[in-house]
């Protein structure tokens, strides 16, 4: 029990129930099967982008890149699968995503290990620089007609029930998606020595070395990773909204990185966790979802989300700034 | 019949851009011999521990480990002879478990791609039962003692089949209790076998510890031996090259009567310290000395106004004063050189320079605001030259310079405010013994000018030559005071008490 109460993902976890109790006390609706999976189809998104700014912000770094490189990725892909009247499986729009993630990925990567930058500003000049180029070089239409394989995804279930006269709840692919490659990602931060290589290096950086990992091959597979999460991201934001805005997704960072600071993950470096993180996605989800059911404008969100990231930041310190420091 | 030769260097030269780093060093190491390499900053240590472990290949001479040449001369090859170095950070991971630490770089060296957490448990208890210690294996680093992760840097060095233990500087941030641990892990270590060098400038646990030494001055080796040949003074004198003036520091009354620089009265922060009461007239240095825990250095901080007293009175040049905040201490003209330079004093990025005018830049100032730079910079220069900081130019980080050196940017700092009562903590921690010397000079000079030093140190040698009374703190109280007749058994007979009451 006291090893419980030292963990901070229990803490995420009583202020998610308990925040989810207050809205279903003013909205009993917000407790409908559908209203929560709903949610959970929306945090998709979010969680997805998360698990790999998760990985950086362990490494001691902040990328704010991921949402440009998903919109390239989205955009790019529908636009050629489109174009071509595209029928087969949907793994491979899923497939080219990815790739474009990952390739977009390498830049990010190149710049910040060989020039042994810090993430954050490389990544605030590719952001730019990513949809720029989709902006500049490609196109500024909105993709309306995405291809059958993408709207028959978006119309997929992972698990459904009910029916026979009452209503159907079903739980959407996206959560599934989402839960997978959370269990990737865990298992790679828990049980391989990269992901202990990770956290090495938001640790301390000259003992990483020491330790003998090299450090460039750490950093260009994180950064390859959050390209291919983003890419993946990217898609199935383009599904969920049944769209290829160019102009999507930039701009939710900051509740990308509010969830993964929420989660627990230290800003500096060192700390974090994949079921932080998720506890984190979901608050934020249940939070941005939520405010509409308490009768709270939406134009309230930014303002909410910019105060609980401040709050997620400050609470930590206060607790690391009043524990007694060692000799 | 001795055992037989582990480590062996002949004759060997290391140049760097045109500095002459070592010139024709010999040192060798037994088997299970604690040796200790003894130099003052800037003598080559460094760079001889570098050319042991395959870091800087030397020019000439031969390094042979484990009656063989090291060849090629690496990192990796001297590790796989046997040759583990302790840094001074300890290289450690502070958000990771102690097992996780102990078993990184072995699972990192085996290629091992997936984690067990079953074998890194494992290794961890197999490197504690090497050094005969218990540590909780779950917590993370960061939150030991700097005791405790010494011993894990200790533990892990161990695993990898260590004959030779180097290491830099290691009881530097230690309490006395804490060395006296470590050293019982070494004489475990060296039952085993296990060679140990160990560099160090603290000259008595030098001569403690150590079963030969050698003696490292601008690169050349000055003197080696068995330890028992040696004493402090002619450590000393082969380090620095120069015979040391070991005066003791008196102080004598000016004509008349003259009102004290600094009266405490009553003065008190519980549960820190609370009643403490002395004066300091001027030229007077007031030694504090106690134990870890013993309010020392709070007291100190409460007199600078960083950790305000609660209780009791202060008076300056017979003036009531209230010290709220450092600024207040400032302005009274009370300077604090703090016990930890590196992260509490200096700006380790900037140039001596800023570091040096950054007390004074309300004076600097003209009007309007406008910082005279011609005046800073003779300010400076003068500074350099008074302390003899042996540096290229003003403009170099204050992070370049050896710790004797920093640690004079720091005093000149202060002293640059020309302040009334100046307090220092651990002044000489970490410093080589020719700063070390320097520095004690200075404040000598600084009371017989008339400013009042309180000299707050747990260095006996240096508060009963430095200091002309000495008031020792005891759990927040004073406990006794001595005048200038104080010796360090004494001081240490009270110490031994103070244990003893403590319960420890």
């Amino acid at each position: 029990m006291g090893r419980l109460l030292r963990q901070h993902e229990f803490y995420v976890a009583v202020i998610l129930v308990g925040f989810s109790l207050l809205v279903g006390l003013v909205n009993p609706a917000f407790f409908s099967l559908w209203n929560l999976f709903a949610l959970l189809k929306s945090s998709a998104v979010i969680g997805i982008f998360s698990l790999g700014l998760l990985l950086v912000l362990i490494s001691g770094e902040i990328d704010i890149s991921f949402p440009a490189i998903g919109v390239v990725a989205l955009y790019l892909t529908n636009l050629f699968f489109s174009g071509i009247d595209y029928e087969g499986t949907v793994l491979l729009p899923f497939l080219m995503a990815a790739g474009i993630g990952v390739l977009l990925g390498s830049i990010n990567a190149f710049v910040i290990a060989r020039f042994q930058l810090p993430t954050l500003i490389v990544s605030l000049g590719t952001l730019s620089a990513f949809q720029g180029f989709i902006l500049t070089f490609v196109d500024t239409r909105i993709i309306n007609r995405l291809s059958d394989p993408m709207i028959d995804y978006s119309r997929s279930k992972a698990l459904s029930f009910g029916g026979e006269g009452g209503p159907v709840y079903s739980i959407h692919t996206s959560v599934l998606v989402f839960l997978l490659l959370a269990v990737v990602t865990w298992i790679l931060l828990r049980y391989t020595t990269l992901g202990r290589g990770v956290y090495a290096l938001g640790g301390d950086r000259q003992a990483t070395r020491r330790a003998g990992f090299r450090i460039w091959k750490i950093e260009t597979f994180i950064y390859l990773y959050v390209g291919f999460l983003a890419g993946i991201a990217g898609l199935i934001h383009s599904a969920h909204v049944r769209s290829g805005n160019p102009f999507d997704l930039v701009g939710t960072e900051l509740n990308v990185l509010a969830a993964v600071v929420l989660g627990g993950a230290r800003i500096g470096g060192g700390r974090g966790t994949v079921l932080g993180t998720v506890l984190g996605v979901l608050l934020i989800t249940v939070m941005n979802n939520s405010l509409i059911l308490l009768g709270i404008p939406s134009y309230w969100q930014r303002f909410v989300t910019g105060m609980v990231l401040i709050v997620a930041v400050v609470l930590p310190q206060v607790r690391h700034l009043r524990s007694p420091q060692p000799a | 019949m001795p055992p037989p030769q582990f480590l062996e260097l002949d004759d060997i030269h290391k140049r760097f851009a045109g500095v002459h780093a070592l010139r024709g060093v010999d040192l060798s190491i037994r088997e299970g011999e604690v040796h200790c390499l003894a130099g003052e900053n800037g003598s080559g240590k460094s760079t001889l521990i570098k050319v042991i472990a395959g870091v800087h290949p030397p020019e000439e001479g031969r390094v042979r480990i484990g009656g063989s040449d090291l060849d090629p001369v690496t990192p990796l090859e001297s590790i796989r002879r046997g040759v583990q170095v302790i840094y001074q950070d300890f290289s450690l991971f502070p958000n990771l478990s102690v097992a996780e630490n102990l078993a990184l770089n072995n699972e990192v060296e085996q290629g091992r791609r997936i984690v067990r957490w079953s074998r890194i448990r494992a290794t961890a208890r197999e490197a504690l039962a090497r050094i005969r210690r218990e540590l909780p294996l779950h917590r993370p680093v960061g939150e030991l003692p700097v005791a405790d992760r010494q011993l894990v840097a200790i533990a892990r060095a161990l695993l990898h089949d260590a004959r030779l233990v180097i290491m830099d500087e290691p009881t530097t941030a230690l309490t006395q209790r804490e060395v006296e641990n470590l050293f019982t892990v070494i004489e475990n270590l060296r039952a085993e076998g296990i060679a140990i060098l160990f560099v160090s400038h603290k000259l008595r646990e030098v001569l403690r510890i150590s079963e030969r030494l050698t003696i490292l001055r601008n690169g050349s080796k000055v003197a080696e031996g068995p330890t028992t040949d040696f004493d402090e003074r002619s450590i000393t004198e082969a380090m620095t090259g120069r015979s040391v003036r070991d005066e003791k520091f008196h102080y004598t009354a000016g004509p008349g009567p003259r009102p004290p620089v600094l009266e405490v009265e009553g003065l008190g922060r519980p549960p820190a310290y609370r009643g403490v009461s002395f004066r300091v007239d001027p030229g007077e240095i007031v030694g504090i000395t106690g134990l870890l825990g013993s309010g020392r250095t709070e007291l100190a901080l409460g007199l600078f106004g960083l950790l305000p007293a609660r209780e009791g009175s202060v008076r300056l040049d017979g003036q009531p004063l209230r010290i709220r905040s450092v600024e207040e201490a400032l302005a009274a003209g009370i300077a604090y050189v703090p016990e930890d330079r590196l992260t509490e004093g200096l700006f380790l990025e900037q140039s001596i320079h800023r570091n040096i005018i950054a007390s004074i830049l309300p004076e600097l100032a003209g009007r309007f605001g406008f910082l005279d730079f011609a005046r800073a910079r003779r300010e400076v220069e003068e500074w350099i030259r008074d302390f003899g900081i042996a540096t290229p130019n003003a403009e170099v980080p204050a992070q370049s310079l050896s710790g004797g050196n920093q640690q004079r940017v720091l005093l000149a700092r202060w002293l640059a405010r020309t302040p009334r009562v100046l307090v220092l903590n651990g002044p000489t921690v970490g410093v080589d013994v020719g700063s070390k010397e320097a520095i004690h000079q200075r404040l000598r000079a600084l009371a017989a000018e008339g400013m009042a030093v309180l000299l707050l140190s747990d260095d006996l040698p240096e508060v009963v030559s430095n200091c002309n009374r000495v008031l020792l703190l005891r759990e927040g109280r004073l406990a006794a005071e001595f005048d200038e007749s104080v010796t360090e058994e004494t001081l240490n007979a009270h110490f031994a008490e103070t244990a003893g009451t403590a319960g420890v």
